[in-house]
């Protein structure tokens, strides 16, 4: 792809082309900027059918079981209320689920930026090199390894090097975030040029040395977006500690959402506020961080 | 994600700059292979193991643990004759073909929307690119009751026969909520990638089409979308790698049924241990695995075809 995605995506696309003027502002005195209304109707209107569904949980979440089981999905909590929560914070012991849900995502995001930091530095420099070169396909081709090839075997190897637990879980998670992570650090790192590192080694920096005080802190933007791939990739997932967690007191909070369909279905209040819970983690890194998840979108696609 | 593996990163070879000041090939420092190795060393354990291993036990008998013989293609022949796989693949590839239609069309609509000169702009990007963030099985669960209860409580106020019973419950129909659900939540990255094909069309060719007269339904058929291809070519094929793989939103909407209906070879493969026929399941794996194989060939097709490498 000869277009580089820039990382912020949407403030310097307005250079591109005219079509693109992105203008969050007040449009400026004297330049009267002419907007598509009926465009941006048509955009919020569409926006309606992501915000119904998470409107529906907010809303849920703060009535009283005996509100929530109207059927009126759409009403405003009256009264408003946080039983629901107070019983989920229970069902789902909250504290305990929400630590190993996070002890799961920290594992993954950090064992993630440092393995393929490490791996695209080392493939990146040694490129000239077969085995290093090999290396990275051979890395990459687990974005084509559909995870549940290999899940009834990592099922069996999990259980047998008794890593049938969150850490398990993490391990794997990383696996699976090496080959796109390797990806984008190995593209950023060949835009580095050169002599940064020789005048380095000329004064007699090692290899490590280079890395950490130099190639590193570089790195930090690339690390921003792999590091928050890998914390939704983990903190979402469903399906690898549901098939490799065998202790059901040691699972995540997506998987522990199952408690509502089984045992309390109709506490709908309890059970909405308990995704809300789960979700909002999600939602709110991505607020902060959205320029970053969608340049590693485009970027990772594109490459 | 698709990958185009760039052939020559660098103009030339470290060894044959200047700055190392020695000819041929430069001694390597063993550091590098300390960086590389713990990745590669894992990722072979948890990751191509796995998979060696799981093809080595379709040709058993293996119930997942303890004794097993060697059965030859038996697993295989038998798959092949099997309704439930053939189900399970059928209902399979049936649905990740109507999704990736599904969320393409209205996926290259919304970017148009959201690359033209519109109030809000980032607003609005952050609200449809939202969707991507939230865990599949919970919003499963979410649209659960919606289907459930909400949809069917008010098709019956307004007296819309067909909605009045959940379509959860349809064996027919079941399917179609389980592409609306995956279709929510794989817009948003749909929709980053064709705002980046869009937005790398020149601007001057809609000039020149403008001062020529073409209208915008006509730009559209005549810029946009030949202009996009490679991006439409990718997204399809990832999408569709995708929605072969869908396994939670199926478990949050009908785990499966009504009967086994909306079974997913995924889910199909995944029962391997409970329902006891493990090395049978890595069987189907492995089938599910070339099929992968192919894909992935064709994604490397279609992302070096244009990308100018």
């Amino acid at each position: 792809m000869s277009t580089q995605i820039p990382l912020a995506t949407s403030t310097t696309s307005g250079e591109l082309r005219g079509r693109d003027a992105d203008s969050v502002k007040a449009p400026r005195a004297g330049r009267p900027e002419r907007f598509n209304w009926p465009v941006t109707i048509a955009l919020a209107v569409c926006s309606l059918a992501v915000l119904i569904p998470l409107y529906v949980t907010l809303t849920m979440a703060f009535k009283t079981t005996s509100q929530a089981v109207d059927g009126n999905a759409f009403s405003l909590p009256a009264p408003f209320t946080l039983d629901g929560f107070v019983q989920a914070w229970n069902l789902t012991t909250f504290p305990r689920s929400f630590a190993i849900s996070v002890g799961v995502s920290a594992f993954t995001v950090v064992g993630t930026i440092l393995l393929s930091a490490f791996a695209a530095y080392a493939i990146s420099r040694n490129w000239d090199r077969r085995f290093f070169r090999w290396s990275f396909y051979y890395l990459l081709a687990a974005l084509f390894l559909p995870f549940p090839v290999v899940a009834l075997s990592q099922v069996k190897l999990t259980g047998l090097a008794h890593l049938d637990n969150p850490l398990g879980v993490a391990i794997l998670h990383v696996m699976f975030q090496l080959g796109f992570s390797v990806l984008l650090f190995t593209a950023f790192l060949r835009s580095i040029p050169d002599e940064l590192e020789e005048s380095a080694r000329l004064e007699g920096a090692t290899t490590g040395q280079v890395f950490w005080q130099l190639i590193f802190p570089l790195l930090a933007p690339m690390s921003a977006t792999v590091g928050i791939f890998a914390f939704l990739a983990s903190w979402n997932d469903f399906v690898m500690p549901s098939l490799i967690t065998s202790d059901p007191a040691m699972q995540t909070l997506p998987v522990l959402q199952q408690i509502f369909q089984t045992q309390f279905s109709n506490n709908y209040n309890v059970s909405f506020a308990s995704y809300l819970m789960a979700m909002a983690p999600a939602i709110l890194v991505y607020l902060f961080t959205q320029r970053w998840v969608m340049a590693g979108v485009t970027q990772g696609a594109i490459k | 994600m698709a990958v185009v593996p760039q052939a020559s990163p660098r103009p030339k070879t470290r060894a044959d700059t200047p700055a190392s000041g020695r000819r041929g090939r430069r001694r390597i420092d063993k550091t590098f292979y300390a960086f590389l190795l713990p990745g590669l060393v894992l990722f072979t354990l948890a990751i191509a193991l796995p998979a060696v291993t799981g093809i080595f036990y379709s040709f058993t008998d293996s119930v997942g643990f303890g004794q097993f013989g060697f059965t030859g293609f038996i697993n295989y022949i038998a798959l092949f004759s099997d309704p439930s796989i053939r189900s399970a693949y059928g209902f399979t590839i049936g649905f990740a073909l109507v999704t990736v239609a599904v969320v393409n069309a209205i996926a290259f609509l919304l970017a148009i929307g959201l690359t033209a000169r519109i109030r809000a702009k980032v607003a609005l990007r952050a609200v449809f690119v939202l969707p991507m963030v939230v865990s599949g099985i919970v919003i499963a669960y979410v649209f659960n009751f919606l289907f459930s209860n909400s949809i069917p409580a008010a098709a019956t106020a307004l007296g819309f026969g067909p909605l009045e019973s959940s379509l959860l419950a349809n064996p027919d129909w079941a399917w179609l909520a389980i592409v609306v659900v995956t279709a929510w939540q794989a817009i948003p990255s749909t929709i980053l990638i064709y705002i980046a094909g869009i937005l790398a069309i020149p601007a001057d060719v809609y000039e020149a089409a403008a001062l020529d007269g073409a209208s915008a339904a006509r730009q559209l058929r005549s810029i946009t979308i030949p202009l996009t291809a490679g991006y439409i070519l990718i997204n399809v094929i990832i999408g569709f790698k995708n929605f072969l793989n869908s396994y939670d939103i199926i478990v949050g909407l009908t785990n499966g049924g009504p009967g086994t209906s909306t079974t997913s070879i995924a889910m199909s493969i995944f029962n391997g241990f409970t329902n006891g026929d493990y090395a049978y399941q890595m069987a189907n794996a492995t089938i599910f695995f070339l099929i992968a194989i192919v894909i992935a060939l064709l994604q490397l097709r279609a992302t070096r075809g244009r990308s100018g490498l």
